[in-house]
């Protein structure tokens, strides 16, 4: 059974050295936190505008390829923070999001969201008004930005709302 | 005249603050509106501080960035305070007696100042020198100001949530 060997799994990496020094330093899960949610505000900021740019909301003059080199490559160093940040905070309390289906909706969104993100990376690195050529492309673009969009603020409620769907 | 305690009162007694209270999805809702904003305000601004800094967007002028970014960042604002707003009435009392959030208060004012500062005074010869890649001392300040004010007011929030027992 997956449930009964992720419980287990749970259960032994609470019991490891890491995951009792996270816990017990009151400090340590906070400070966590708070460079996690800095680290999604830039990932979060730079994928919006870009999305705000491809509806013409800003920087309209500067072509979307710019706008693209600009803002998307920072997403990468970021998102590794992000990882290590987050996957401490699991090794700290791995009950409060591996038995937690929230959690696995705010993965599956984020796998969204980097997909969407190098798609856009790659368009506009090899041809930057790729997605201002016609009016098919046009349409296309704002709807991935709009996806883009609801995704990123997804992926952020979802991580909010891990603390109120917690196992307990 | 009405006294602070009272004004508190009068909004963490209405029917809105007990809603937020009871309901168990409006806390946690306004509260993901509240990070959503959050964020998008410090990412925003940090568009800004690092071009000022010299660190990023080096070979655009100053202005161009403000006026890109800032209706965002603005716009954001207003949704985090409002959305601060409707958390902050939940329980009124207890946010003021947390000094976690007296802080944010303070640093949210300071982060304010900082930015008049910038446009009101070092910025008043902004053309002169906003094409250049480094920038006057006054200005990098301001961005290097920006930066730690923001990081210390959601450094403030998070500690919020561990400090109140309210959920």
């Amino acid at each position: 059974m997956i449930g009964a060997g992720l419980n287990e799994f749970c259960n032994w990496l609470a019991a490891t050295p890491l995951s009792h020094t996270i816990q017990t330093a009151g400090w340590i899960i906070p400070a966590l936190q708070t460079v996690h949610i800095l680290s999604v505000a830039v990932v979060f900021s730079s994928a919006i505008l870009v999305d705000l740019r491809i509806w013409q909301l800003l920087e309209r003059d500067v072509p979307l390829g710019e706008i693209t080199r600009r803002f998307l490559p920072t997403i990468w160093p970021i998102l590794f923070i992000l990882l290590s940040t987050g996957s401490l905070l699991i090794i700290g309390e791995p009950r409060r999001s591996l038995l937690n289906s929230t959690f696995y909706l705010k993965m599956a969104l984020l796998a969204v969201a980097i997909v969407l993100t190098i798609a856009l990376q790659r368009s506009t690195s090899s041809s930057p008004n790729f997605w201002e050529r016609n009016r098919s492309r046009r349409i296309a673009g704002r709807l991935a930005a709009s996806v883009s969009i609801l995704v990123w603020c997804g992926i952020l409620f979802a991580g909010r709302w891990i603390a109120y769907t917690q196992a307990g | 005249m009405l006294t602070l305690s009272e004004f508190i009162s009068y909004f963490e007694d209405s029917v809105l603050a007990d809603n937020i209270r009871e309901n168990d999805l409006l806390f946690p809702l306004i509260e993901s509106v509240h990070v959503v904003s959050i964020c998008l305000v410090v990412g925003s601004i940090l568009v800004i501080d690092l071009r000022l800094l010299g660190l990023a967007s080096i070979d655009r002028p100053v202005s161009r960035i403000v006026k890109a970014i800032l209706p965002l960042t603005w716009s954001a604002f207003a949704v985090a305070a409002a959305s601060g707003f409707l958390l902050f009435i939940s329980n009124a009392t207890k946010y003021l007696e947390n000094g976690y959030f007296d802080a944010k208060l303070l640093l949210i004012c300071a982060a304010g100042l900082n930015m008049a500062v910038f446009h009101g005074i070092s910025a008043k010869d902004l053309p002169r020198w906003e094409h250049e890649a480094a920038l006057p001392f006054p200005a990098r300040l301001a961005g290097g100001f920006s930066i730690l004010l923001w990081v210390a007011v959601v450094t403030c929030g998070r500690w919020i949530g561990f400090t109140m027992q309210v959920h």
